[in-house]
């Protein structure tokens, strides 16, 4: 169980129950789908972002697995308030956090909270699950809104 | 019980090994079947020792290639009731069984406007390769319903089976939910009104005795992984006049009378539906699984793995918060469920970390998990080298699972 407690911290549990910024945003300027078929996991990102290019708010709803969804609440809060380039190199700060080997020390910096997800580099089919919602994030600031898959 | 278990165990290898750590508990054995040593020892020997192409040279050690693995369909043939070795194709797995018939049977026989009826309750497998044939034909699929519990509507069924309909494609036992469906009943049905059947026995096939002419079907498929097998050899058994009537699949060598710019004409069957070299290895270590399972029995089998199916029905559902998906009287031993607040991906990495190899996901089954309410589950699957203590050991770590999500 120690080791599953590496992956399930309890930033992550609380956040899987009482995801934050979980809410359909009707005025949203951006929006996309993440959806990864292999467990089912189905987001939907809300976006709005101001004339300066600044995420002004950023909410989502679905429903998957803790992880996805902890990761989903807790990216809402990280990248909320910030600029557009900002949020991008966030994207490959938590990408590369992911996805670096299990060995080595993580990089944490400006990660914040996210640092959590690090549990996760063991688990390397769960990946997929923790980068869900910000690839549907990329895609709805990127191309405008469609679905963004993981497969 | 007079079944050893703790020998059969000792068979195979991968048992006495671990995972993150613990012993490993592997209750994935309808996705594929773990295999005994004399498989993997019959494989090894036939590289070794006796390897050559088969069907080709007139030298000794091919001859012997040959003959092994002729005396594979023989007894695949012997071991599923079939009346005549021809019936026995081999090929890679159920899915390239069923996408030859799609791809042969089906472009000869299924036309604009006619129907093929399957049951909502069908892998992929058993889908996809329709839907594409009936795309090119211009046909239409209709899909029977299940109850509840997952057992088929057999009346709603019945229904769907009218003048158009060409083909009737089900299930043995379903993958994600373990529910054995009426084989006879339904295909006698079908065959008094001149409609086809073929019958997916992935799952069925591991698990009990299956006489497939005894169940009438012009059709049956499933895999040799799933048999304690190795992978890469698998099985289309059909009628010899259907298969005889049927044009060739892939074609190449090996499946040819005699080749020429003006005209090719074909092998008769089975060569006719086996271009080209084919997994020879594979077939050879199937056919010592064959033997193998032919050792213990289906029989014996089929009676120890209910066994597993009670005392693991009964304990998981003491497990609070745990639904068991998929609850028909005639079950094969696969228990498919959910967890209150726990989506089934968590409980495969928590149970992951336990030592224990189940699998969470749709299962290749996504309209009966639509059917049943669920986006996934999680699916433990027993055979006949499991035991009680494992099961036990699946209910503490679930037991576990909830309180960490708690």
């Amino acid at each position: 169980m120690d080791d599953l407690r590496e992956l399930y911290q309890e930033t992550i549990l609380g956040h899987n129950k009482k995801p934050r910024n979980f809410r359909v945003m009707e005025d949203a300027s951006h929006e996309a789908d993440g959806h990864n078929p292999l467990c089912g996991d189905e987001f939907t990102l809300y976006a709005r972002v101001d004339t300066d290019g600044v995420l002004e708010d950023v909410t989502f709803r679905g429903s998957g697995c803790a992880i996805s969804k902890a990761s989903a609440s807790l990216m809402t809060e990280h990248v909320k308030g910030k600029r557009l380039c900002e949020v991008h190199a966030d994207f490959d700060r938590f990408h590369e956090l992911v996805t670096s080997p299990p060995g080595e020390e993580p990089k944490l910096d400006g990660l914040g909270k996210l640092a959590v997800f690090a549990g996760v580099r063991e688990y390397p089919m769960r990946v997929k699950c923790a980068t869900l919602a910000w690839h549907a994030l990329r895609a709805a600031l990127e191309e405008g809104g469609k679905t963004a898959k993981t497969e | 019980m007079s079944f050893d278990v703790e020998r059969v165990r000792s068979e195979f290898p991968i048992l006495a090994t671990e995972m993150r750590g613990r012993p490993l508990t592997y209750l994935d054995s309808a996705a594929s079947a773990q295999k005994p040593h004399v498989v993997i020892d019959a494989m090894s020997d036939f590289y070794r020792a006796h390897y050559a192409n088969i069907h080709r040279g007139v030298y000794q050690l091919s001859a012997e290639a040959t003959e092994q693995y002729e005396a594979v369909r023989t007894r695949v043939a012997h071991f599923i009731g079939a009346r005549d070795s021809r019936e026995i194709i081999f090929v890679r797995n159920a899915t390239e069984a069923i996408n030859l018939v799609a791809r042969t049977w089906g472009e000869e026989n299924i036309g604009e406007g006619d129907e093929i009826v399957l049951t909502v309750m069908e892998h992929h497998a058993n889908i996809v390769p329709w839907q594409m044939l009936a795309s090119r034909r211009g046909a239409t699929i209709r899909v029977a319903e299940i109850d509840d519990t997952g057992v088929l509507d057999l009346e709603h069924l019945k229904s769907l089976l009218g003048p158009r309909t060409k083909l009737l494609a089900f299930t043995h036992v379903s993958n994600a939910l373990g529910t054995i469906n009426p084989v006879t009943e339904l295909v006698s049905h079908a065959r008094e009104r001149g409609i086809v059947t073929l019958v997916d026995g992935a799952q069925a096939v591991p698990h009990q005795p299956v006489d497939v002419a005894a169940l009438g079907c012009d059709f049956y498929v499933f895999s040799g992984h799933k048999v304690f097998g190795p992978t890469g050899a698998g099985v289309l058994h059909g009628r010899l006049e259907r298969l005889e009537a049927m044009p060739p699949f892939l074609g190449g060598g090996d499946m040819i009378e005699s080749v020429s710019f003006e005209g090719t004409t074909f092998a008769p069957v089975p060569q006719k539906f086996e271009a080209g070299t084919p997994d020879i290895a594979s077939v050879i270590g199937f056919g010592a699984a064959i033997d193998y399972l032919d050792g213990i029995g289906m029989d014996e089998i089929a009676a120890y793995e209910h066994g597993l199916l009670s005392y693991a029905t009964e304990r998981l559902q003491k497990v609070p918060g745990l639904r068991i998906v998929g609850t028909a009287k005639e079950k094969a031993a696969v228990i498919s469920f959910v967890l209150e607040e726990v989506h089934p991906h968590d409980i495969g990495t928590v149970l992951d970390g336990e030592g224990i190899a189940l699998r969470a996901g749709h299962h290749c089954a996504q309209p009966l998990m639509k059917r049943m309410g669920v986006p996934a589950t999680a699916r433990a699957s027993f055979t006949f080298y499991n035991t009680s203590d494992e099961i036990d050991r699946l209910v503490d770590a679930l037991i576990k699972t909830t309180e960490l999500f708690s």
